[in-house]
């Protein structure tokens, strides 16, 4: 008794100890989250991420009232700059349309399904694990907003991570860099597939390529789409350098492209849609159409003069159902509108897909000015009728 | 500078108001999860550490100091993806560590706790790397000048902490 009381917090370390080795024991010998270990972490995520969740506002609002209300200098000529590179890249993306069409063209040919994201949530990163082991980030959604466990996390620079563990308001994103993520990566030139882990000193490398392979440092990495969970296409980052290794397998490190030390906004991709390639029905848009958007037009002919010529215009739209482009006085003979919920934007830019809830999809313009729209869209789109685009022939107000 | 040795009725024994108690270490478990995301140099640090070795040299109580150590430290694994138990053991032998010293040595002066720091850092990191490498099957190596390093770093910080610490404990 007395050597009991002797030794009592020798004892109780020893308890102690014990408790929580056997603790550990237990969890790593299952391969799930256990039900006990989520109530701690539940408890713990709750009790910290409110501060979390309150610090970044109050960071985010101060740094917006200075950059919305006092930091607005040289905003005009940027205006001014942004609005000439819209025109220069509208006039890029016809050439790329097309080129696109042409592949979408062989892709039906082979039957191929491509993988678009076609829904992404924003989200904001509010913490850390705080751990150098443990490389993933909280962001400020969780359940309750939809996020479920293993979705991809992007930013607008390449792949994040994907999400690990969903709270109700806030979710754990494991990093690419934490040496127990593991992402189907493919070589962008060389088409060598093998499989992207992070290191303990928080390094990226490419695994299972085999040596005798040659890899130039500065080739594109990108997601092979193997793991089921990021589509392919992706871009991963880039790699720095490719040595022999162990095994024969190449050493490849690469360097992320998205910056997983400084991540602050982030895309959780929550739909990605599978679908065959369809060839473009409606014949590519051509740059002088746009061109002639821009000019100044003829104004409309009066009414009665076109019915002699009346070529049935019709509005194609994403449902499909036609209707009467001239519909009154002032209006243009042919209206060619492309609208549609299945014009949305291709996996490979990330900066090009929807943010938050699906709404109206890049690539389609509106037609309230009045003036002819021809649109350009990054998608197949489907038209009833009038195949062909009609440039602009009325008045613009450009 | 100098550790001086005191018997058990000349060192002093404190302790912290309850809410000091809980939200001294959230708040340490909070910015070691926050500030790293905006200053990736202060991953280097271990702020739950340091408030563990704190707490437990103030009330030199081997069982609270376990308890406290055990428990920041759980705390701590939560917020991670790895198993729960990782830095809970860790800074459980800490804690019960840290308060036995505290018991047979003058803690008080600068010097002699950024030796403690120092030391006791060097031993989380020790029983951290053989339970991550055993016992989960985690990838690591053991670099001596990093850890003695980030054990320099920890303890200059520490000695800042402490005398934080120093204003919110009570003397029983």
């Amino acid at each position: 008794m007395d050597v009991l009381g002797r030794y009592r917090n020798l004892i109780v370390l020893v308890g102690v100890l014990f408790a929580q080795l056997l603790g550990l024991a237990v969890q790593v010998k299952r391969t799930t989250d256990s039900e006990s270990t989520r109530l701690i972490r539940v408890w713990a995520v709750g009790a910290v991420s409110p501060f979390e969740k309150a610090l970044v506002w109050a960071q985010t609002s101060s740094g917006n009232l200075w950059h919305n209300y006092f930091y607005l200098r040289g905003v005009r000529a940027e205006n001014r700059s942004l609005k000439a590179q819209i025109e220069h890249m509208r006039l890029e993306q016809v050439r790329m349309s097309q080129d696109a069409d042409q592949a979408r063209r062989l892709q039906s040919l082979l039957a191929f399904k491509e993988q678009f994201i076609s829904q992404t949530m924003a989200a904001q990163v509010i913490g850390g694990s705080g751990s150098e082991l443990s490389r993933s980030v909280y962001i400020d959604k969780g359940y309750k907003d939809g996020i479920k466990a293993d979705l991809a996390v992007i930013t607008a620079d390449g792949i994040v991570g994907k999400v690990l563990r969903v709270y109700r308001t806030s979710a754990l994103v494991l990093l690419i860099d934490d040496q127990t993520s593991g992402v189907g990566a493919i070589l962008d030139k060389t088409r060598l597939q093998g499989i992207l882990r992070g290191t303990p000193s928080g390094e990226v490398v490419l695994e299972k390529v085999m040596s005798d392979e040659a890899v130039p440092p500065g080739e594109l990495v990108l997601t092979s789409g193997g793991d089921g969970i990021f589509p392919k296409g992706l871009l991963v980052g880039k790699v720095t350098k490719a040595t022999p290794g162990s095994e024969l397998f190449l050493n490849i490190r690469v360097r992320p492209a998205a910056d997983l030390s400084k991540l602050e906004e982030v895309l959780v991709v929550t739909r990605i849609d599978e679908r065959q390639a369809e060839p473009d029905q409606t014949g590519a848009a051509r740059a002088v159409d746009i061109l002639a958007q821009r000019l100044p037009g003829v104004p409309p002919k009066p009414e009665n003069a076109e019915k002699g010529a009346a070529a049935p215009a019709t509005a194609a739209t994403g449902t499909g159902s036609p209707e009467p482009a001239s519909s009154g006085p002032g209006k243009t003979p042919a209206r060619t509108t492309v609208t549609g919920s299945d014009a949305k934007p291709k996996a490979l830019p990330p900066q090009a897909s929807n943010s938050g809830a699906p709404g109206s999809p890049p690539g389609t313009t509106a037609t309230a000015t009045g003036i002819n729209a021809v649109t350009v869209s990054p998608k197949p789109v489907k038209a009833t009728a009038a195949p062909k685009p009609q440039p602009a022939v009325e008045d613009s107000p450009h | 500078m100098a550790i001086t040795y005191t018997s058990g009725e000349q060192v002093e024994v404190y302790r912290f108001s309850i809410p000091a108690t809980i939200l001294i270490p959230l708040t340490a478990v909070f910015l070691q999860a926050w500030l790293p995301l905006r200053f990736p140099f202060f991953s280097i640090f271990d702020l739950p550490l340091l408030v563990t070795i704190g707490f437990a040299t103030a009330r030199r109580s081997p069982l609270a100091g376990l308890f406290t150590g055990g428990l920041i430290g759980i705390l701590q694994d939560a917020l991670t993806h790895q198993p729960i138990g990782l830095y809970g053991i860790s800074k459980t032998v800490v804690g019960f560590g840290a308060s036995s010293l505290g018991i047979k040595l003058d803690v008080e002066n600068a010097g002699a706790r950024f030796l403690l720091t120092i030391v006791f850092y060097v031993v989380h990191e020790v029983v951290y790397f053989m339970i991550a490498r055993s016992l989960v099957g985690l990838r690591m190596a053991w670099s001596w000048p990093h850890e003695l390093l980030s054990g320099v770093a920890n303890a200059a910080l520490g000695v800042l902490v402490f005398m934080l610490l120093d204003r919110l404990k009570q003397r029983t």
